[in-house]
């Protein structure tokens, strides 16, 4: 079924902040007022008046559709609006213009181990738990062996739990969670807590629900690789307005990236620097290699990531060499070279060079990458600069060919695959290889 | 699956159906606040006996020290039938008045209707009232006292202290919210209402048609002199003016309360 069941039409929230005037300040003038207006301060707090009023807008005219059994994923930085989009969808607090059409029951997992109390035991706070996101007993008492095998604390059902440490706390609280059923599952941030262990139950188990159960969910986090591996499509929120709504790895690409407005070539020298550099040799440009005929950082897929990089030397170095290294999006790095593996000379005289740097057809798969530079020299580090520059890898014939598409790794390389039939003995038949 | 809309303002027919729904919550809450009260304590229990207990004592105290009269009875049994619907509406009231405040976390990251709240600690304390209630049962065969015929009328006016209990209670939940004030507020309505109230004396005592007038708007009163004749009859009478006003207040207690209630609801989150 592919029904519409989350219809967000030009949702706003506005909050109102106050602000406090700045009253004259000093205590001569404070009492001066005091005794001048003797009922002022309660006529001000009654009226609000002291303080100025601002009109916040967490939410501006947002408007996406959400498809039975989709996983969308909401990122988006701190103070974009991602939660109290997600409170209006709970119906814990209500939007300010606009409105929000469902079809399912909502269930939302905000915060981990809302509603917990210290004093009861697990089994306690299971029931009591259950009860509030909107469990009837009899479906608790049913999924009770469930929830208990998930969370891994058969031992500890009987105590407390102001005794658990924090891992089995944010295990029992998802455990309750995970095993409701509602048509809509939303989701804030939790899995911030708990070890990669638990990070990877979680994931698989939001996978469960949305691939096994049909079950929509929404999913916010920051956690980039968790979005790529379980949304399908992606909301990227800007300041309370919706920036982007699609495919997961372009809305990840704008959160973290602006490829588009870096010319072809780079001037390093004004970039800020790190402390604890010796700064002797120095990066002066990074551009594209002359030949591409490009002027934009892009690459199709399976070509040379090639590119040009002015250095200069303020004294004679015996040793100094130069690091490149890769980052994905997500901020992982992919690839990490050094030009003394591959250079004979790396002696520096007090002059300027350039390098050019071809770290061959990688075949990264489609997205937005990241080159970090560093140059280090036997006295120390003498340079650095961490996402010098941003580039792009396009997709190309060959990606289609290749199906990129439906990979959700890094890279795609032309593996030789041969394939031999055996015979009934088990060993390989007269070369009949394809 | 019919659909649900999300709009600013508007009032949900949902939100009814929703009650429903989760009226399991009202006893899981409930449960949840009579576990916590007793846990790691040595008395236990038995502090749910303890305190009316001193309360009746000390009323006893007070009207026999101040010749008082006793409508006739006993007057640990006169104090007993004052202590008991008292204690209900004064530890409802605190305790519901406090409930959303309480349970801000709840407020802030989870949906449910906001009316269970209150509602579940009126029910918290109604279990403390039948535990009070068998102690006054057992003071009846302590005095050997038989409580006259009217006693069948009890059921009608236990409810009318429920729902005096909720109709306050929800009144100064939604206030609490947005107005602390209230934290300090509550405690002195009920100390100033022990006296208010018939608890410590009768309606007869109050002499003057104007005084006992006035002394009958409070909604409580009529509640309590109802207590009195279903349990003890003798000299304790219905003053029925008094009733009338009791059962008056209570309806526009509980329905201003729930229009106030469901008004303010949907800026708790957004204010707590």
């Amino acid at each position: 079924m592919n029904d519409t069941v989350i219809r967000v039409e030009n949702l706003s929230k506005s909050y109102v902040i106050g602000h406090q005037r700045n009253r004259h300040d000093g205590l001569r003038h404070r009492i001066e007022d005091a005794l001048r207006h003797p009922f002022g301060w309660l006529r001000n707090r009654i009226h609000e008046r002291q303080t100025e009023k601002e009109e916040f807008w967490a939410l501006k005219d947002v408007s996406f559709e959400v498809k039975q059994g989709e996983v969308v994923g909401i990122i988006g930085r701190n103070g974009a609006g991602k939660s109290t989009l997600l409170k209006i969808l709970s119906r814990i607090t209500d939007p300010t213009g606009g409105k929000i059409r469902l079809h399912g029951r909502v269930a939302s997992l905000l915060e981990v181990g809302t509603g917990f109390h210290p004093e009861l035991t697990g089994r306690e706070n299971i029931f009591l738990n259950g009860a509030i996101l909107g469990m009837t007993k009899v479906e608790i008492k049913r999924k009770f062996d469930e929830i208990v095998a998930f969370s891994e604390i058969e031992k500890f059902l009987d105590t407390p739990v102001k005794r658990y440490s924090s891992g089995m706390y944010v295990r029992l609280a998802f455990a309750v969670a995970a095993h409701l059923e509602p048509e809509i599952l939303v989701v804030d941030e939790v899995l911030a807590v708990g070890d990669a262990e638990f990070q990877k139950k979680c994931l698989g188990k939001m996978q469960n629900v949305s691939e096994q159960e049909g079950r929509t969910v929404l999913f916010v986090s920051h956690n980039m690789e968790a979005i790529l591996r379980l949304c399908q499509r992606c909301v990227l929120l800007q300041q309370g307005k919706l920036d982007h709504i699609g495919d997961v790895k372009s809305a990840i690409a704008r959160y973290t990236g602006g490829v588009a407005k870096q010319p072809g070539e780079i001037d390093l020298r004004k970039r800020p620097r790190t402390g604890g550099l010796r700064q002797k040799i120095q990066f002066r440009k990074v551009r594209l290699d002359a030949a591409s005929h490009t002027n934009a950082w892009h690459f199709p897929f399976g070509a040379h990531l090639k590119f040009e990089l002015e250095v200069e030397s303020q004294a004679a170095i015996p040793f100094a060499e130069v690091g490149v290294s890769v980052f994905s999006a997500t901020g992982l790095e992919i690839i990490s070279t050094l030009s003394s593996n591959v250079m004979a000379d790396n002696s520096f005289k007090p002059r300027a060079y350039v390098y050019s740097i071809d770290l061959g057809s990688l075949y990264l798969l489609p997205g937005a990458y990241r080159i970090s530079l560093g140059l280090r020299s036997n006295f120390g580090m003498e340079d650095y600069l961490c996402d010098a520059v941003e580039f792009e890898v396009e997709n190309s014939e060959l990606s289609a060919k290749f199906r990129t598409d439906t990979f959700a790794g890094l890279m795609s390389p032309p593996a030789t695959y041969l394939r031999h039939e055996l015979n009934h003995n088990g060993e390989p038949a007269l070369l009949k290889s394809n | 699956m019919d659909e649900l809309v999300i709009e600013a303002g508007r009032t949900e027919r949902q939100y009814w159906r929703d009650l429903w729904h989760y009226r399991e919550l009202f006893f899981f809450l409930a449960w949840r606040d009579l576990l916590i009260r007793y846990k790691q304590t040595v008395v236990g229990v038995a502090w749910a006996l303890i305190r009316p207990a001193l309360a009746i004592l000390v009323v006893t105290f007070v009207g026999q020290v101040a010749k008082l009269s006793a409508g006739g009875v006993p007057h640990a049994l006169f104090a007993a039938c004052g202590v008991l619907p008292w204690q209900f509406f004064s530890t409802a009231l605190s305790e519901s008045g406090n409930s959303l405040v309480n349970n801000s976390n709840l407020i802030s990251k989870v949906y449910f209707p906001r009316l269970v709240a209150p509602a579940s600690s009126v029910i918290t304390s109604f279990v403390d009232f039948l535990i009070t209630g068998a102690f006054v049962g057992i003071l009846m065969i302590w005095f050997h006292f038989a409580p006259p015929a009217n006693i069948w009328v009890l059921p009608a006016f236990v409810l009318l202290a429920f729902a005096a209990s909720f109709g306050a209670g929800l009144w100064i939940a939604a206030l609490m919210v947005k107005y602390r004030d209230f934290r300090f507020i509550v405690p002195f309505i009920v100390q100033f209402g022990l006296y208010a109230s018939p608890v410590i004396e009768s309606t007869s005592d109050v002499h003057g048609k104007w005084q006992r007038l006035i002394f009958c708007l409070n909604p409580v009163a009529g509640i309590i002199d109802g207590f009195r004749w279903c349990l003890l009859g003798h000299d304790n009478i219905i003053y029925w003016p008094g009733l009338i006003s009791s059962i008056a207040g209570v309806i526009l207690l509980v329905l201003t309360g729930i229009w106030y209630f469901r008004k303010t609801e949907r800026t708790f989150a957004d204010v707590i």
